[in-house]
């Protein structure tokens, strides 16, 4: 790609018909807020963006499916408990555990949705400070092994926005232990930890790699001009990364 | 109509932000003879006719697997109250 394309302009996708053939769902709920920056994500890296709705019933031959961020049913009960049951979601636990490992990307409520539907351990609770926090973060790629992660060199700080108010990543001792000792914990925040996760951990994966969840936010560091620090584009990576399973380049 | 209520309460292990945050600010009103707060949920399942057995079991099903969240929360109280 030469040029940069404005955000809500028309943009020319790069032409690789590999890339296009990479289905990629994402799923709006109600009160889903970064569906479309996910979906634009997607698009920018080439690859197939499909829109999938929280009351479907099929999961409409994705390669691999994003739960984007947001306040899905207003956070109400618990962040992502509601939406945890949602029909499609279903379909996703199904498929994310089957033998065929269906790629699945929690970012924010949606990292909070996988935690509750038990596709990745632990919860999260309101920030220590109690407030909205809204910064470019640095995070450290622990893990560069997942389905999400490949394109990250291990050890890389990368720099994506965080926003959110239960942001607080709460997991037993012997759970947190047992994901260092596994290699999952996908995501440390670097400096000072912004919302009292334990272990400073900033984003998980599943045993497999397939799963991954992490609060801060890659769809928002995509393009050129908008991104943290106006250039940030740290969070195409994962897009890269996805496609780098998919089409078995990795 | 009878309804069944249903308590739940962060795990004691787990820090509850709410909870300090309302003790941080009781002493500016007098209250200065509670040292810990902690905030939960009530719930109430209203049901139509008697709260049977069966419907009691419902209800515990439901608030073990939806109203709360085993890894944070514990359900701490079920209860039927008859109006």
């Amino acid at each position: 790609m030469t040029e940069t394309p404005l955000i809500g302009g028309a943009f020319q996708a790069p032409v690789d018909s590999r890339l296009a053939g990479a289905r990629i769902g994402v799923v709006t709920f109600p009160g889903t807020l970064d569906d479309r920056d996910a979906v634009r994500a997607v698009r920018l890296s080439g690859a197939t963006a499909v829109e999938l709705w929280h009351a479907d019933t099929a999961l409409a031959d994705v390669d691999a499916v994003i739960i984007p961020g947001g306040f899905s049913y207003g956070d109400y009960l618990r962040a992502g408990a509601i939406s945890r049951f949602a029909p499609l979601m279903a379909q996703i636990i199904d498929a994310a555990n089957s033998d065929a490992k269906l790629p699945v990307l929690g970012i924010c409520n949606g990292f909070q949705i996988l935690t509750e539907a038990h596709l990745l351990p632990g919860s999260m609770i309101k920030n220590d400070h109690l407030k909205f926090l809204c910064r470019d973060q640095v995070l450290r790629v622990e893990n560069n092994a997942t389905a999400w992660t490949n394109a990250y060199a291990a050890g890389q700080d990368i720099t994506v926005p965080l926003k959110n108010q239960d942001g607080q990543y709460i997991a037993d001792e012997k759970t947190l232990d047992a994901l260092e000792a596994e290699g999952r914990v996908a995501f440390r925040y670097v400096g000072r930890n912004p919302n009292g996760s334990r272990r400073n951990i900033a984003g998980i994966s599943n045993a497999a790699g397939n799963v991954v969840g992490l609060m801060p936010h890659p769809e928002h560091a995509v393009e050129t001009g908008y991104g943290p620090a106006h250039t940030g584009t740290d969070g195409l990576g994962f897009i890269t990364s996805v496609l780098n399973t998919l089409l078995g380049d990795k | 109509m009878p309804r069944i209520v249903v308590d739940v309460m962060l795990k004691p292990e787990i820090l509850d932000p709410q909870g300090k945050a309302i003790v941080g600010a009781l002493p500016r009103l007098g209250f200065t003879a509670f040292p810990s707060v902690r905030q939960g949920k009530r719930f109430e399942l209203f049901v139509d006719g008697e709260v049977t057995e069966e419907i009691l079991a419902q209800a515990r099903q439901a608030a073990e697997t939806m109203l709360s969240n085993p890894v944070i929360e514990d359900v701490v109280n079920i209860e039927v109250v008859a109006d």
